[in-house]
Parts: structure tokens; C-alpha cells; sequence
């Protein structure tokens, strides 16, 4: 049944993100993305991420993918087919790079200490740790002072945001 | 058969090179953002997966503050967006060469 469920998720994930990186038009590509992001979410629960799932759909697939959109609709694209077509050449040797990246991950894999071993499973508990409870525990114990970080960070990146995106006054 | 961490790992792979190979090809500087979106999510499925299979929280702690980066970076990424269509008319980062001459 497990087994059904990540085969079947790790096809449509693979499908979609094939899917992302080939579409002309972005808004395709957008909305390929979010299923991609729902089947990663899908993984979060299989390994017992379920607080993290949580928090993919709402921050990836809802409010991030939303603020692509917006600027694809702010933009006005008129054409999205002009921009691609040329330099074949420079396309295909980046394919070329990225299939060589990919087979050395793999093959880094596979040299790694036990990967060959026959996979183990996890008792119980591994099943309760991804949850919101011993999450947020360990927030505001242990990483307390990451989490204060991250909140200046992201208030500094509004004001990024803010300052970059503002028309300039003549 | 039962799915252990090196199926998952194996797929985070495949993921993160299908988001490399998106940023090396295409020229749109929206799909290229995506690519880079796509990167990150393989990276913190590959560390859920060692969180889940070594039954240690600390990495679903760092795929947190690591979607928060993503978030940040998103939103700085699509400013500079809106500030390059502003300036050059168009999303192709071949017409970004400035610097160049």
C-alpha cells in the first residue's frame, strides 16, 4: 500500500516538474509547480512531516505560488513564445550539464556506507516527532534564537521587497 | 517491497537535477525562479527523509527555517523581476548584459 502511494506520487512529481521546466508560457509552469509542491507535501506526510505539510500548502502552494501569479498578471506578458528559440546549441549543452549533475548525485548515492543495505523502518515514535507539538517545543527551547533570526530576516526582505519593486521618483 | 530513505533520496536526486537543468536551459527569468523553488524543496525532502529514517526532529527544524529563507528569497527574487521587466521590457536574461561590454 506504501508502496503504491510513493510510486504513484513520485510519478506525477517527476511528470509535473518535467512539466514546469519544458512549458513556454510561465503560467503553465506556475501551475504545474503547485502540483509538484502538493505531491511533496503528499511525501511530508508519508515520512510523518504532517506540520510541515501543513505549512507547504499554505506557504509554497498558497502564498508563494499566488505572488508568482501576481507578477506574471502585473507583467502583462503578450508573447511568451518569442523569448525561447534561440541558441539550441547553449540548451542542449545545458541539458547535457545537468543529466552529468544528476548522475553524480547518483552515483554518490550509491558509493555512500550502506547504501546497498535492505531498507529499515522506523518505529512508532518516528511518526511523532514531525508533529506540531514537538515542533514548536523544540522552537522556542532549543532554536529560539534561529527563530528571532528568521523574523528579522523576513523583515528585512519586506523592506528589500518594498524598496526594489518602488517606482523611482524623477 | 517497503520504501526506505534511499528511495527517497534517489527521488530528491532526480528532482534537484531536473531544477538544474531547468536553470541552465530555459531563459525566462520567472521559470528560471521556479527551477531554483524546485531545488529546495528536493533539498528539504532529502533532509525530512534522514529526520524521518534517523527518528531526529533537527532536520524538520531546519527544513522550517529553511522555507523561511525560500520565502524571503521569493519575494526579493520577484522584486528584482518587476525591476528587470521595468527597465528591459521583457523577462529574457540574455538581454541582461550590461556588464559585458
Amino acid at each position: 500500500m506504501q508502496t503504491i502511494i510513493f510510486a504513484l506520487l513520485a510519478l506525477v512529481c517527476l511528470f509535473s516538474a518535467i512539466m514546469v521546466v519544458t512549458r513556454k508560457n510561465p503560467v503553465y509552469s506556475i501551475l504545474y509547480l503547485v502540483l509538484t509542491f502538493f505531491c511533496f507535501a503528499g511525501f511530508y506526510v508519508m515520512l510523518g512531516a504532517t506540520f510541515l505539510a501543513a505549512i507547504q500548502i499554505l506557504v509554497y502552494a498558497g502564498a508563494i505560488m499566488v505572488l508568482f501569479l501576481f507578477v506574471v498578471m502585473m507583467l502583462n506578458l503578450r508573447e511568451p513564445e518569442e523569448l525561447e528559440g534561440k541558441s539550441s546549441l547553449l540548451q542542449t549543452l545545458g541539458v547535457v550539464a545537468g543529466i552529468g549533475f544528476g548522475l553524480l548525485l547518483l552515483a554518490f548515492l550509491g558509493r555512500t556506507p550502506g547504501a546497498g543495505v535492505p531498507p529499515f523502518q522506523p518505529g512508532e515514535e518516528a511518526f511523532v516527532i514531525g508533529g506540531a507539538k514537538n515542533l514548536g517545543k523544540l522552537l522556542f527551547t532549543e532554536f529560539v534564537l534561529p527563530f528571532e533570526i528568521a523574523g528579522v530576516l523576513l523583515l528585512a526582505a519586506v523592506i528589500g521587497a518594498v524598496a526594489l519593486a518602488k517606482k523611482k521618483r524623477v | 517491497m517497503m520504501i526506505g530513505l534511499n528511495h527517497y533520496l534517489v527521488l530528491a536526486a532526480l528532482l534537484f537535477t531536473i531544477g538544474v537543468v531547468g536553470v541552465l536551459t530555459r531563459r525566462n527569468v520567472l521559470i528560471i525562479l521556479m527551477s531554483v523553488e524546485l531545488m529546495l524543496n528536493a533539498a528539504n525532502l532529502t533532509l525530512i527523509a534522514f529526520s524521518h529514517f534517523l527518528v531526529n526532529a533537527v532536520g524538520m527544524v531546519f527544513v522550517f527555517f529553511s522555507m523561511t529563507v525560500a520565502a524571503a528569497e521569493v519575494g526579493i527574487g520577484l522584486a528584482i523581476v518587476v525591476t528587470i521587466f521595468r527597465n528591459t521590457e521583457s523577462l529574457d536574461i540574455s538581454k541582461l548584459n550590461l556588464l559585458k561590454h
